[in-house]
C-alpha cells in the first residue's frame, strides 16, 4: 500500500469491520504506529482485549505467516510485521491479564547453549501468546539447568527449544536426553525449531514434533493441549 | 555446460564463494590435474539446495572424472551433504562451515564459547557484503531491522584469505554499518588447502 493511499485513511472513520481489515493490511505492511493506533481505537469502542488480539493482531499475522511460507513474503518484512504486532501486543497484554483472558496453555521457550539467534524463537513466542499461551522466554544460549529450573517453576506444559546452527542443535539433545534421566520427559510437549532442523532430526533426538514456522508451532502446541485435555477429561 | 571427458582429473563441485581461493590454490600450486565447477554462491544464503545441487552435478559429471571431491563443509545443511556424499562415495571438506575450515578447525573449535557472538566475512563476504548480507536481509530497505538481526553480536571477525587493504577497508565499514566491534584474522587458505593439496 502506498503511503499516499494510507495517508487519506483516518483509522477512527473506519467501520469495526472495515478497521481490522485495515489492521490486517497494516500489520502486513510493518505498519506500528498505525497497529498502535487501531489496537486503542477499538479499545475504546468497547472491544475485549482478546477480541482485538484474535480478529485483529492474530488474524493479520497468520496472513502474514501463510505469504512467508508461500515465498511471497520473505524474513525482512515478517519481521516489520512482528514488529508490528508486537507494539499492539504491548498494549494488549496487561489487558488480557486483567480481563482473564483465556489461557491455553504454558510455554517455556529458549535458544539452546552456544546458540545467540532469536529471530525466531521471538516470532513462535509472540504467536503463542497471541494464540493465548503464558509464555517464559528464557532469552538465548540456555544451558539444560536453565530449561529444567524454569519447566519445574512455573509448572510448564510445553518446552520449546530453538537453533540456527547446525553446530548448536545437537544440544537439544542434551535436553531431552537430561529429562529422560530425571524421569521427566512425558510431563512435557516438547517442540523443535530453526532453520536447519527436520522433521527427521526432531524424531531422532526424542522431540514431540518439529515445527517448521510460528504458525505451525502454534497449532502444534494447540493440538497437543488439546489432546492433553482430552486423556485428563477421560 | 558439458565438460569434456577427463578421466586423469579430479573435479571439484565448489561453493561458487569459494570459486576465486580454489582457482588461486590451483594456479599457485600447478595442481594441472584439477578441474572445478561451481553451484550458485548464493546458496550460503539457501543451504537447503545444496545437497541436491551437488548431488545432479556429480551424477552429471560422474563418468568423465577420476575423482570427485566437494568443496563444502556441512555448511548449514544439517547433514544432509554429508549424507547425500556417503551415498555417491564421495568426499567432501570436514567440519560446519568455511568460517572453520579457513582458520583451521581445531583453532575455530578452540574460541568455543568466546566467539558465540562473532559474525564472520570471509575475503568473499567482505567482497559481496552488499549482496550476501545487506540486501538479503532487507538492511538496505529497512536498516531500523539491524538490532533484531544483530543485537546479540558482539563482534565482526574478519577472517582474511589474503592481504589485501581494500578488502580490510570492506570488512571493517560492514563492522560499522552492523554496530559491531571490528576485529581482523588472517588465515590464508587454512584446511582447504590442505584438503585440495591430498586430492589425487
Amino acid at each position: 500500500m502506498s503511503d499516499d493511499a494510507q495517508d487519506d485513511i483516518i483509522l477512527s472513520e473506519l467501520s469495526d469491520e472495515e478497521l481490522t481489515l485495515q489492521m490486517h493490511d497494516d500489520l502486513y505492511d510493518g505498519m506500528k504506529d498505525e497497529i498502535e493506533e487501531s489496537v486503542n481505537i477499538l479499545l475504546g469502542r468497547g472491544w475485549a482485549p482478546y477480541k482485538v488480539l484474535t480478529e485483529a493482531l492474530v488474524a493479520g499475522m497468520t496472513i502474514v505467516g501463510q505469504d512467508f511460507r508461500d515465498g511471497i513474503l520473505f524474513v525482512p518484512e515478517v519481521l516489520l510485521a512482528a514488529g508490528a504486532m508486537k507494539g499492539g501486543m504491548a498494549i494488549l497484554k496487561p489487558l488480557l491479564a486483567a480481563t482473564g483472558a483465556p489461557q491455553v496453555g504454558k510455554m517455556v521457550i529458549g535458544t539452546v547453549k552456544g546458540d545467540i539467534h532469536d529471530i525466531g524463537k521471538n516470532l513462535v513466542a509472540m504467536m503463542m501468546e497471541g494464540a493465548g499461551f503464558e509464555v517464559l522466554d528464557l532469552g538465548i544460549n540456555n544451558p539444560v539447568e536453565d530449561y529444567l529450573d524454569a519447566l519445574e517453576r512455573e509448572n510448564a506444559d510445553i518446552l520449546g527449544m530453538s537453533a540456527l546452527l547446525t553446530t548448536t542443535m545437537p544440544y537439544m539433545k542434551v535436553v531431552i536426553d537430561t529429562l529422560v534421566e530425571k524421569g521427566i520427559r512425558d510431563d512435557y510437549i516438547v517442540l523443535v525449531g530453526g532453520a536447519p532442523l527436520n522433521e527427521e532430526f526432531g524424531k531422532a533426538i526424542g522431540a514431540d514434533s518439529y515445527c517448521a514456522d510460528a504458525a505451525v508451532a502454534v497449532e502444534t502446541a494447540k493440538d497437543y493441549m488439546a489432546r492433553k485435555h482430552n486423556a485428563m477429561n477421560a | 555446460m558439458t565438460l569434456p571427458p577427463n578421466t586423469d582429473q579430479v573435479l571439484v563441485i565448489a561453493c561458487g564463494a569459494l570459486a576465486h581461493e580454489i582457482t588461486t590454490l590451483i594456479n599457485l600450486n600447478n595442481w594441472h590435474h584439477i578441474s572445478l565447477t561451481c553451484l550458485p554462491a548464493i546458496w550460503h544464503n539457501h543451504p537447503e539446495k545444496i545437497a541436491n545441487g551437488v548431488e545432479e552435478l556429480a551424477i552429471k559429471h560422474g563418468n568423465q572424472y577420476k575423482n570427485i571431491f566437494i568443496a563444502y563443509a556441512d555448511c548449514g545443511t544439517g547433514g544432509a551433504l554429508s549424507k547425500t556424499c556417503e551415498r555417491l562415495g564421495l568426499s567432501m571438506v570436514q567440519g560446519p562451515h568455511c568460517y572453520s575450515f579457513f582458520e583451521g578447525h581445531d583453532t575455530f573449535a578452540a574460541h568455543g564459547e568466546d566467539e558465540i557472538g562473532a559474525f564472520y566475512l570471509t575475503d568473499f563476504l567482505a567482497r559481496q557484503f552488499e549482496a550476501f548480507v545487506v540486501k538479503p536481509l532487507g538492511l538496505d530497505r529497512h536498516p531500523q531491522l539491524r538490532n533484531m538481526y544483530f543485537g546479540n553480536y558482539e563482534k565482526l571477525v574478519f577472517l582474511a584469505q589474503t592481504n589485501d587493504a581494500k578488502l580490510d577497508e570492506k570488512a571493517r565499514a560492514a563492522a560499522m554499518q552492523l554496530g559491531l566491534k571490528f576485529e581482523r584474522r588472517f588465515t590464508g587458505y587454512g584446511d582447504l588447502a590442505t584438503e585440495l593439496a591430498a586430492l589425487r
